[in-house]
């Protein structure tokens, strides 16, 4: 006959032998899931920044948006209600409209900036997304899975910087030339810009960054002090879209 | 034991019966069920990323671990034994269009034959491209 205090012995020793062994196993199989062979570009914080000025010395330039738009088979509908943008062009005053700076550089009110998704590093949309659709991953690109999409348009509501756009009708009718190594979407899907993700994993830049004729747009690692990106936000001022919402955009404007 | 109203109750039955199989009935006399699906194979690839039986079976399962693989965890080769399968030398995404459709070049040769058979409708052509580019 066990009595009390031996069967409280035995059940807590062989529960230690159990979680320990639990605990190994795991130990084991995430060290076989770091032998998966590493390839194409990676960075701990992708980001980007935008030379306004660099930009701006060709008004008429739409090179980086059509080099996007062409690659993403997105739709172009000849009317603004149903609109689909990854990337696009706006005044500043728009863009920037918490600069309340009365007397700014003469023309800067007017001129044109690029804009795009921020990648926030706190990202609104992502925290209402109710399928989980959409989501930041870990090197900082707010990803979407379209499989996942069930047309809510939380993420649109939610998303300060209108970033986000909405499939109203069914866009393949729309797009110029289909690009077949890219899907489409369909109707009542949401959509926006990825970075690129599908292209870094290539090892390839952004269709954007490698399409501007003027090197204007810079695209790189954040946190690695010695990349492009950081060395030219430490050069030169930059501005974010809306940083008191503290979503932390990750497009810098270089002004 | 006597059943009253037995005949109607009998008619009754036979005529919910017939009425509740009709579709069965119905497929297995009408003509589009006499064509057999005609899978036409890839001429110049000998090999698939999983044998014959599993792709017949589980092609589905396959693609919808892509599809997440890709997507959410951001994993896009396919890896053997610590190293990327490839074909032509080139290394192998999980992709449809970009490694499944390289071989099966044809859809309409392939897939379709047996998901119309089926009848069944896989909604991935409703975003992703055929080869070709000939969706419109």
């Amino acid at each position: 006959m066990i009595d009390r205090r031996n069967f409280l012995k035995i059940v807590s020793f062989g529960g230690g032998i159990y979680l320990a062994s639990k605990w190994t196993s795991n130990l084991i199989s995430q060290n076989e899931t770091q032998k998966v062979p590493q390839s194409g570009l990676t960075a701990k914080r992708w980001a980007m920044a935008i030379d306004v000025q660099k930009c701006e010395q060709t008004p008429n330039c739409k090179e980086c948006i059509l080099a996007c738009h062409s690659y993403h088979n997105v739709p172009e509908f000849n009317n603004p209600k149903d609109e689909i943008k990854w990337i696009w062009k706006d005044k500043f005053h728009n863009a920037f409209i918490t600069q309340e700076n009365q007397y700014l550089p003469k023309g800067l009110n007017h001129q044109t900036v690029l804009l795009l998704c921020n990648h926030c590093d706190n990202p609104p949309c992502t925290n209402v997304c109710p399928t989980k659709a959409t989501w930041k991953r870990e090197d900082g690109i707010v990803m979407m899975d379209w499989h996942r999409c069930i047309g809510c348009r939380y993420c649109v509501a939610a998303c300060p910087y209108g970033s986000r756009s909405f499939n109203w009708r069914d866009p393949r009718p729309f797009i110029k030339k289909i690009n077949p190594e890219f899907p489409t979407r369909t109707r009542g899907v949401v959509e926006k810009c990825t970075f690129c993700a599908e292209r870094l994993a290539r090892g390839e830049m952004p269709a954007c960054v490698e399409a501007c004729p003027s090197k204007a747009l810079i695209f790189g690692d954040l946190e690695d002090p010695g990349s492009e990106i950081r060395q030219i936000l430490a050069e030169r001022f930059s501005i974010r879209r809306k940083p008191e919402l503290s979503t932390s955009p990750e497009v810098y404007y270089l002004v | 034991m006597k059943l009253y109203d037995g005949w109607k109750i009998i008619t009754g039955l036979i005529v919910f019966a017939a009425f509740f199989t009709l579709p069965i009935w119905l497929n297995l006399f009408s003509a589009q069920s006499k064509v057999k699906p005609r899978l036409v194979y890839p001429i110049d690839a000998r090999q698939c990323v999983e044998d014959k039986d599993y792709m017949n079976h589980y092609h589905m399962d396959l693609l919808n671990f892509w599809r997440d693989s890709v997507v959410r965890m951001n994993i896009r080769y396919i890896v053997r034994n610590g190293n990327f399968l490839t074909h032509n030398g080139e290394k192998l995404e999980m992709s449809l269009t970009r490694a499944c459709l390289k071989c099966h070049s044809n859809k309409a040769e392939f897939c379709d034959q047996c998901h119309n058979y089926l009848d069944v409708k896989p909604y991935c052509w409703d975003c992703h491209v055929e080869q070709k580019g000939s969706l419109k």
